[in-house]
């Protein structure tokens, strides 16, 4: 059987960001009237893929190739013109403005300047209801939920509404991750529609049942490289998750038998059907002093979102929590703080460091906000406190009066983490602290926290690999689709394979 | 194949509080009654004769003009403070060229125009492409304009050239025996234009999609920094075009006319119903926030004990008020 | 250390630029002014440029000092002005009304009523940027707009004058030889030094202004901190109401502080304190003020009409920040590196430098 000619081959890509290979070598090819799923876990390449796809990134090798020839795109105008259209996850359109407007803004109807109102609305009315909305055009996109503005921005996208050849390949990038299950279905509705008339949709998810719902095929990659295309009939869901995380971990040194150290402390953190809407859904989890819980679970899978609720940095709108045995409120991380919780935010840059404060004042700023301005710590006090947690977390450059935002990201995160241990926290809450930075640096965070937790220190630790996961923790929480899926204590028959099955089913035995 | 459920979605019950034209309806509501009011207090002083109605146009026909340019650099989201001063130096650059120089008026008046439609222009160009603030950047100008009013000419230049004179008095007429100037034909004029502008061309739309979300109307293709600039270059035109409105207004160039002036083009635009984070305002909404703080100078003058000072009370409390509109409406929209 | 390593250290202090631009200033008046260092004794009292120059300054330099903390948040007060002519207003009517208006707990009143009406006017716009949530600008223009009708409505639309030798003293007098304004302003540097860095409150000031997710997350309370700046800056801008008056003793509610608030944000920049908030520099403001002042008389001494004053300024404000434009200096750096041929691109976040090509 003589396979169809792909309408978008990528072949040998190549990119390099400052030295480091996001891609290198990936194939990708994509056939007219399917819907394909790119995997991949957070630096997978996914993203890095689209833009270079998309012209926002130059190629640094390879070839892209549309029907069989060679085309060299190399702006965003370039590849929707070459009939590449893309939507993002935060709906790029004009919220004050009509759907009509939005859907045909730059290419309305004029004559001799004047926009033709009429005919502008009949055209994004017929363009809507072609693919099967019933929406009213001349309301604001912004009077709509976000599920009816995905489509919009997918109806602009493919519109046929430029003097381009028409949407031939539509890439979706994560357009699902805050649509509720009927919106959903209305967006997979959409998307059949496309697919019937020929156009190839590239699907990004974090979802797997969606992906199991809505694709055919699937391209998979981790660390920028290609490690698998397959038939989505053809690959498990088990199988697809041990793809998508690998097991090339050895270069991580022994901790040593965790299992042995037991944490029976008092109960700290009691939470109970602690929820957020369109973050995770309602929650029972305890936490014990001495005691690291993982949490595992894909990108997207709520394990961010959990980690803040417990921190109060966004507000629950189910539940309740009991800290210390004590039923309390948390509105602001304020709450939480002054009841000893610490959280290492996963973005180090936007929600950790202040990259214009020397590392001296990075590191006691958390400190300091619980003083008050008015207790400022003592100057030989803290100098010597600084210093000594330099020294202890191993910080370099060991100067504390470097600007913060000049150090490398393992460091920046040990300046991060030396400010909660300052304020000696019950409960450190950690989400992905051991993320883009290297291995050295990694495995003396991982320790740390063994030994924090020896000291009594409760632990909540997020990470994407199982294994770094299953070596810290206690007790581990599996979370799937916004939820929390099962929690298992940790032993000697808790595998990550059992963990992959519960991620990828949601089963738990 | 099956078809999409016809889901209703709910936009009805948000649709009202949410309409972006609710806050015109709302100054213009102000507006017809704070009339009353008047028309109410002041019967026998001649309140209700048309032409105090009218004279509210032709006392503020240039701020109208200034506060229509500030109308379109608002809706985008930025801001211009070199609105008086840009007024104050093309009354000093009209009273100069016309008076020392012995130029034309015909003559002038483009020139003018031009120099502050191509001051607006500079502004915007380093506000989008050198990418600072536009407050720092019109602060410049403001500056700048303002000092070279001075360099000018440190004295007030009176204007007694026969055309400004006879522009300044002719009086239009108008069925029922009141009459409105040239200047505030002119100003109806520019209204007129600028609302054909912002509705129905396609540069109208871009300003709004500039003000509603940048980063979309770059990625949607549009010619984000040909807009941003031509904005800026507008408001230069209007403020130059209010500068020559003001001159025949007042005949005279001055180097401290209109100090301050963009405060009240600001606020008159806020009190409009436009928001000032962009995106969301209508030029008739502007009309009605001039006519509202013509009509304060008006009441008060009308009273007769109230002194003037109480017109800038009365904005910053307009000002507060309506800022808190928009914050709640905006806050609402937000969740 | 030799000298040249010593010049090189200097040359990266933060205040090396503008201490330059001040000392350059200074000199360029000499050849037209002969005796324009010195300072003389006449009377018991100093006179001479330099002692001008600070005296004038003087409410610029307070001014400047509120304003660099509320920019320190990430803020921006438009109001001072007005507060100045509120609380020069408020100050000379009380004096006014007094029999004796050289009595001292009589001024002594003047002053208090003068800051705590500063004081309100600082608090309400705190509320209104750090709990309503309005943008600064729009906030602060409130007041900044009615805070002069406010000013007028306390003269009555006069210029109240008053006739107080010990009013006169806080702007216009000598103390010590020296004027009376300087030891004001020594005091409120002083103190605003002390205030910021003797205890931790610059430092929660410059993290909300740095990064206010990040201080959110780390517990600082910001409402209260921004609430914090506004006040002082409005009180800054009270007493500097109250120095302009007493120096003329008069107030005047139409025209007192005119233009303040955009002399002060200019000398926040030129001091080497960002707009977009952050880290702050008391010093730096201290010494932009003085630039300025020293541009003012400096202007008049050359011979340059008074009048291009404003056009120099706003020459200044523009160089400033094109040199603080990261974009503008991508650009010239860009166009230099095209003429002695290509570059690699430098490091850094590769995907804003391509966006950053896609959106110019």
């Amino acid at each position: 059987m003589a396979e169809p000619r792909p309408v978008l081959e990528m072949t040998g890509i190549v990119k390099e960001f400052a030295g480091t290979r996001a891609l290198s070598g990936v194939d990708f090819r994509l056939f007219p009237g399917e819907v394909h799923a790119l995997l991949g876990e957070n630096g997978a390449g996914k993203s890095t893929l689209v833009k270079v796809l998309t012209g926002v990134h130059p190629l640094d090798g390879g070839t892209v190739a549309m029907d069989g020839q060679t085309v060299h795109i190399t702006s965003p105008l370039q590849a929707q013109q070459a009939g590449i259209s893309t939507v993002y996850q935060e709906v790029n359109l004009c919220q004050n403005l009509s759907v009509a407007e939005n859907i045909l803004i730059g290419h309305e109807p004029v004559r001799h300047g004047r926009i033709l109102w009429k005919e502008l609305r009949r055209r994004a009315a017929e363009l809507v209801t072609r693919l099967g909305l019933d929406i009213d055009v001349s309301a604001t996109v912004g009077s709509y939920p976000l599920a009816v503005q995905q489509l919009v921005a997918i109806i602009r996208a493919v519109g046929d509404a430029g003097t381009g050849p028409g949407t031939r390949v539509l890439i979706l990038d994560e357009p699902t991750s805050s649509l509720d299950r009927g919106e959903v279905e209305q967006l997979f509705a959409l998307m059949r529609r496309l697919k019937a008339q020929g156009v190839a949709i590239v699907f990004i998810s974090h979802f797997l049942d969606q992906i199991y719902e809505i694709c055919d095929r699937m391209t998979v990659l981790r660390n920028g490289v290609l490690v698998g295309e397959h038939p989505v009939a053809g690959l498990g869901r088990v199988d697809l998750v041990k793809l998508m995380i690998g097991k090339d971990l050895d270069e991580l040194e022994e901790l040593g038998e965790h299992h042995t150290r037991h944490a029976a402390g008092d109960l700290l953190l009691h939470a109970e059907g602690l929820g957020r809407t369109g973050g995770i859904a309602p929650f029972d989890l305890d936490v014990h002093a001495g005691e690291v819980v993982g949490l595992a679970g894909l990108l997207g899978s709520g394990r961010t979102e959990l980690a803040r609720l417990l921190f109060g940095a966004d507000r629950s709108d189910t539940g309740r929590v009991d800290l210390d045995g004590r039923r309390v409120t948390l509105r602001a991380p304020n709450d939480a703080i002054g009841r000893g919780v610490a959280f290492l935010s996963e973005n180090r840059r936007t929600e950790g460091l202040v990259p214009d404060l020397t590392v001296r004042e990075n590191i006691l700023l958390a400190l300091q906000a619980a003083r008050g301005w008015t207790r400022p710590v003592p100057a030989s006090q803290r100098d010597e406190l600084v210093a000594k947690y330099i020294a202890a977390l191993d910080i370099r450059p060991a100067d504390p009066e470097v600007r913060a935002g000049a150090l490398s990201g393992g460091n920046q995160q040990k300046v991060l983490l030396a400010r909660w241990l300052l304020t000696q926290p019950k409960l450190l809450v950690l989400d992905e602290p051991t993320r883009g930075i290297d291995v050295g640096a990694k495995a003396e965070i991982q320790k740390l926290v063994v030994s924090l937790s020896e000291e009594g220190m409760a632990v909540v630790y997020i990470s994407a690999e199982l294994e770094e996961v299953l070596r810290l923790s206690h007790t581990v929480a599996v979370l799937r689709d916004r939820r929390l899926a099962a929690r298992i204590v940790n032993g000697p028959d808790v595998t990550p394979g059992r963990i992959l099955e519960i991620i990828a089913s949601g089963e738990h035995r | 194949m099956t078809t999409i459920s016809r889901v209703h979605w709910k936009t009805r019950r948000t649709r009202m509080s949410q309409d972006r034209r609710l806050p015109v309806l709302v100054t213009a509501g102000l507006f017809v009654l704070m009339f009353g009011f008047g028309a109410f207090r002041y019967q026998a002083y001649g309140f209700l004769d048309g032409q105090v109605f009218m004279n509210l146009f032709i006392d503020n026909g240039y701020l109208l003009v200034a506060a229509v340019g500030a109308t379109f650099v608002i809706i985008t989201g930025g801001i211009d403070l070199s609105v008086g001063s840009l007024i104050g130096f093309t009354t000093m650059l009209t009273a100069w060229l016309v008076e020392k120089q012995g130029l034309p008026l015909a003559a002038v008046a483009p020139i003018a125009l031009a120099v502050g439609a191509f001051a607006g222009y500079l502004m915007g160009y380093v506000i989008h492409h050198f990418e600072i603030e536009p407050f720092i950047v019109t602060l410049a100008g403001l500056f700048f304009f303002r000092g070279l009013c001075l360099v000018i000419s440190k004295e007030s230049i009176s204007i007694s050239d026969p055309t400004v004179d006879r522009l300044a008095q002719t009086h239009v007429p108008l069925p029922g025996g009141s009459f409105l100037s040239i200047a505030a034909v002119v100003s109806l004029a520019v209204l007129a234009v600028a609302f054909y502008v912002l509705h129905h061309t396609r540069f109208g739309r871009r300003v709004y999609a500039i003000g509603g979300n940048e980063q979309s109307a770059l990625l949607m293709g549009l010619p984000v920094a040909g807009t941003k600039i031509a904005v800026y270059t507008v408001s230069g035109f209007c403020s130059a075009l209010s500068g020559l409105l003001f001159t025949l207004y007042i005949q005279s160039g001055d180097p401290l006319h209109a100090v301050g002036l963009e405060l009240d083009a600001i606020a008159a635009v806020v009190v409009g119903g436009t928001l000032l984070t962009g995106g969301s305002g209508y030029v008739i909404g502007t009309l009605f926030g001039v006519l509202i703080l013509g009509l304060i100078k008006t009441l008060i003058q009308f009273e007769g004990t109230l002194s003037s000072w109480w017109t800038k009370i009365a904005t910053g409390v307009l000002l507060f008020a309506f800022i808190l509109i928009q914050r709640a409406m905006t806050a609402r929209r937000g969740t | 250390m030799n000298l040249a390593s010593l010049w090189r250290a200097a040359a990266q202090h933060r205040l090396f630029w503008p201490v330059t631009a001040l000392i350059a200033l200074l000199a360029l008046n000499v050849p037209f002014t002969p005796g324009f260092f010195e300072v003389h004794l006449k009377n018991g009292h100093l006179y001479g440029s330099l002692v001008s120059i600070v005296l004038f300054g003087s409410p610029l330099i307070l001014v400047a000092i509120g304003m660099t903390l509320v920019i320190a948040t990430g803020g921006i007060d438009l109001s001072v002005g007005a507060v100045v002519a509120i609380s020069g207003a408020l100050a000379c009517l009380v004096v006014s009304k007094q029999a004796d208006q050289d009595s001292v707990a009589g001024v002594l009143l003047a002053f208090a009523l003068a800051l705590a009406a500063a004081l309100v006017c600082g608090a309400w716009n705190g509320l209104l940027v750090a709990r309503l949530g309005i943008q600064p600008i729009i906030a602060t223009l409130i007041l900044m707009v009615a805070g002069r009708g406010i000013a007028q409505l306390i003269t009555s639309g006069q210029i109240i004058t008053v006739n107080s030798d010990s009013y006169s003293l806080i702007g216009g007098g000598y103390w010590l030889a020296l004027p009376f304004a300087l030891f004001v302003v020594a005091f409120v540097a002083a103190l605003s030094a002390a205030l910021t860095r003797r205890t931790a409150l610059g430092l929660l000031i410059e993290a909300v202004g740095g990064n206010a997710e990040a201080s959110r997350l780390v517990g600082i309370r910001a409402r209260r901190i921004k609430v914090m700046a506004y006040v002082f800056c409005a009180l800054c801008a009270g007493v500097a109401g109250l120095m302009i008056s007493s120096n003329v003793s008069a107030a005047d509610g139409n025209n007192a502080g005119l233009w303040i608030e955009l002399d002060a944000i200019l000398a926040v920049v030129i001091g080497g304190t960002s707009l977009s908030g952050g880290r702050f520099h008391l010093g730096g403001t201290v010494v932009g003020a003085l630039i300025i002042q020293t541009l003012t008389t400096t202007i008049y001494t050359i011979g340059v009409p008074t009048q291009a004053n404003l056009v120099f300024k706003a020459v200044v404000v523009i160089i400033v920040c094109l040199v603080q434009s990261p974009a503008f200096r991508a650009k010239a750096f860009r166009a230099r590196a095209k003429r002695s041929g290509p570059v690699p691109r430098p490091p850094g976040t590769p995907a804003d430098a391509a966006h950053m090509e896609v959106s110019s």
